[in-house]
């Protein structure tokens, strides 16, 4: 029974046992080729360090906190050619969050739009999306972000055009677009964090709001309550409507709420909302192209669903509409999120293409402009390279929870 | 074992590519051409005509410095290069030597670890509008939106400039010269700020060149200059006495066409020590006695450059200014040649 146990050798553990014998050798190959590849990493790393030191060059990532004297146009912290390229790289980052988020919310509406239409019985809908889809997906996305904003720099007029014109709220200048802003008269003030400050109004608006909701859904479960006790469902909807804006509405007054215009003063328009030229070329750019992309996971998705499940909602009597937005969706998504996972990437490693047309994203501040005035190109690389990986990494988790949640349940 | 070698191979490759970079003129002279870095395109400095071959100011005197170590101006090749990819392309050693328009900066010479050969075009930063904006001068440009290429010594020089005098701007920033040209001329910035010869030579490529004026303002110093990577003394020598020998032949009157008639039968020791007939200065750096000669029949001395590249008879129009010989009223002057 226990042969092979006594033909076992009774003698010790010899070296070769590390090739020979089953029982190690994965283990050995698996360290030597660890050994192997750090090796690897190590000689890449000592390379590049020679090679800066034969150019005279140190490592250091000090440049971060000297003064980056240049000035960036799209801010959302304050910033001024004084700060320091630290806080230029944060600026250039916020940016291309801004960025690949509006991006990523655009592209899905638009992909989820068009991958259904592009499976609509009209004709002509039809074949406008597989035109729309094929156009975008076959041109570069670079050459997408260049024309659409060479087209409003050149169809739309020039601020200088508005001189002793009656502008109204909404201004479109080949600069970009203007709109009416919120001010408040009165506000809060901003609440300094040291490194950015937050408005405290906005704070205030999104507590406020935030309660309300609350509210309302208490409101709500207590209806259902009363039902579920009585049979009677009360009549609460105007209750709910009132918790929610009520609330905000008083708060709005108090802060001096009134909507800021823009005004032509000087060279440019002032006040008001400003969507830049540049921004607007790769908002648009990025979801039109990435948006093509996603009909077709959408198609994909929606052919995978089994025909029967649509003739069983019609059997049913469900409209087509119905039959899409309760049935075939919510089935499909199973084909259609691990997809829209890598398209998201796509769109937020894509919006790097930015400083074709100007726009200061991450690699336009740390990765173009202090890279240049600092030349400390191995530095700003690899933080940059950290933070796409991190923001890819995070949009993969993110999406992945989702998709775990999506998936279907097997029991 | 076999490992032991691999590493000890790959260790070995690894200092060699350290110490590779040192002797730039044995790379120039084994691969038979001189890898020049330029601007993508900036009329008069270097710009591909329509041909496709290169033309320019810079252009030529990357085929002088090709004609003096290779003996043929032709064994030139060109690679653009943008603000920003400028450095990165000569540190890596892409290329041999940038001749495009990039101006000397103590961070630049130290801390990025360049060596500037010399001025060969001394210039300033300047604002160019519309005619028809009504402006005349840059302090009136408050609250403007202005062009700029990003990575240079300009974008500094605005932020710089509109802080000191209290102003505000809006800042569009663009990689190459041509995207400024576009987005100035369909009016997205009000106004478009670079060395005032850049503005030059852009506007002369205008169809209308006289509805555009450049304000009255220098707001910098920009010395441009030919470059070399730091720690090859003897191949920054060679660049910056071919910019030297261009400067001292117009001085002495070498010109392209009598160049070599000179060089047979001048009298003027520095002009036969330039050209080669007595002295060995070529032999000093590594170079054919003829270096000079060649470099100097390559395209002419550094006038006959300026003159047909971008001084008053190109359409460029730039004048010598600043940039005429010291004995002409200018401050270009070239150390002697013994």
């Amino acid at each position: 029974m226990t042969v092979s146990a006594t033909a076992r050798p009774e003698h010790g553990f010899r070296l070769s046992q590390l090739i020979y014998d089953t029982r190690y050798r994965s283990t050995t190959i698996q360290v030597v080729a660890m050994f192997a590849f750090m090796l690897a990493v190590g000689w890449v790393v000592n390379n590049a360090i020679q090679n800066l030191e034969a150019l005279g060059k140190s490592f250091s990532f000090s440049f971060l906190f000297s003064t980056s004297g240049y000035d960036v146009n799209q801010r959302l912290l304050e910033y001024s050619s004084q700060s320091t390229h630290g806080r230029a790289a944060i600026l250039g980052i916020l940016n291309t969050l801004v960025l690949a988020l509006v991006g990523c919310i655009t592209a899905t509406i638009l992909g989820v739009l068009a991958g259904v239409a592009r499976l609509s019985k009209n004709w002509i809908v039809a074949r406008l999306m597989t035109v729309y889809v094929e156009g975008f997906r076959n041109v570069p996305v670079l050459l997408w972000i260049i024309v659409i904003t060479a087209m409003v720099n050149e169809s739309m007029p020039s601020p200088r055009d508005y001189r002793g014109v009656e502008t109204g709220a909404f201004v479109f200048t080949n600069r970009g677009f203007y709109f009416p802003e919120a001010l408040f008269s009165h506000g809060l003030g901003d609440l300094d964090l040291g490194l950015f400050k937050v408005s405290l109004d906005l704070m205030a608006i999104i507590a406020v709001l935030a309660a309300g909701i609350y509210a309302a859904k208490r409101i709500g479960r207590a209806a259902d309550v009363k039902q579920a006790e009585t049979g009677v469902r009360p009549r609460v909807f105007w209750y709910r409507v009132a918790a929610i804006f009520l609330p905000t509405i008083a708060l709005l007054l108090f802060l001096g709420f009134h909507i800021g215009y823009p005004e032509l003063a000087g060279f440019n328009f002032k006040g008001g909302t400003f969507l830049r030229d540049s921004f607007i070329g790769l908002w648009l750019a990025l979801s039109l192209y990435t948006g093509a992309f996603i009909a077709e996971n959408v198609r994909a998705g929606i052919q995978a669903v089994s025909k029967g499940q649509t003739e069983a909602a019609y059997a049913l009597g469900l409209r087509p509409s119905r039959t899409m937005k309760l049935v075939i969706l919510p089935q499909a998504m199973r084909v259609i999120v691990p997809p829209l996972i890598s398209q998201y990437l796509n769109l937020t490693k894509n919006t790097s293409l930015a400083i074709a047309v100007g726009y200061m994203d991450a690699t336009g501040t740390l990765g173009g402009i202090t890279l240049n005035q600092t030349g400390r190109e191995m530095e700003t690389l690899l933080l940059l390279m950290g933070f796409y990986l991190i923001i890819s990494l995070s949009i993969s988790f993110v999406m992945n929870v989702y998709n775990e949640r999506m998936k279907l349940r097997e029991r | 074992m076999r490992t032991t070698y691999a590493i000890g191979a790959i260790t070995i490759a690894g200092f060699a590519a350290g110490v590779a970079s040192a002797a730039t003129l044995d790379d120039v002279k084994s691969a038979g051409e001189l890898k020049c870095g330029v601007s993508t395109g900036l009329a008069g400095f270097s710009s591909p005509d329509a041909d496709g071959k290169w033309q320019g100011f810079d252009v030529e005197f990357c085929r002088a410095v090709a004609a003096a170590v290779l003996g043929d101006p032709d064994k030139v090749k060109f690679v653009p290069t943008t603000g920003k990819t400028r450095f990165t392309a000569l540190a890596s050693g892409e290329v041999d030597v940038l001749a495009r328009n990039t101006t000397w900066t103590f961070s630049r010479d130290t801390d990025l670890g360049f060596e500037f050969v010399g001025v060969n075009y001394y210039d300033g930063q300047g604002f160019m509008v519309p005619a028809s904006l009504g402006v005349t001068s840059a302090k009136e440009l408050s609250g403007a939106t202005v062009c700029i290429q990003t990575g240079t010594t300009t974008e500094l020089n605005l932020a710089d400039y509109f802080r000191a005098n209290g102003m505000e701007y809006e800042p569009v920033p663009i990689e190459t010269n041509a995207e400024a040209q576009q987005k100035y001329l369909s009016e997205a910035c009000d106004a478009y700020t670079t060395d005032r010869s850049g503005l030059a030579a852009t506007r002369a490529t205008f169809e209308t060149p006289s509805d555009h004026v450049l304000l009255p303002e220098i707001i910098s110093k920009e010395p441009l200059g030919p470059l070399v990577r730091h720690g090859d003394n003897e191949w920054g020598d060679i660049v910056r006495w071919t910019l030297n020998a261009l400067i001292s032949a117009e001085e002495l009157g070498v010109t392209k066409a009598n160049a070599e008639e000179m060089a047979a039968s001048s009298e003027n020791p520095e002009i036969r020590r330039l050209l080669g007939v007595e002295g060995d200065l070529g032999a000093m750096i590594g170079l054919d006695p003829k270096w000079a000669l060649w470099a100097i029949q390559a395209n002419g001395n550094y006038g006959e450059l300026f003159n047909k590249n971008i001084g008053p008879d190109s359409p460029i129009g730039l004048d010598r200014g600043l940039n005429a010989l010291w004995t002409d009223g200018g401050i270009l002057y070239s150390p002697p040649f013994r």
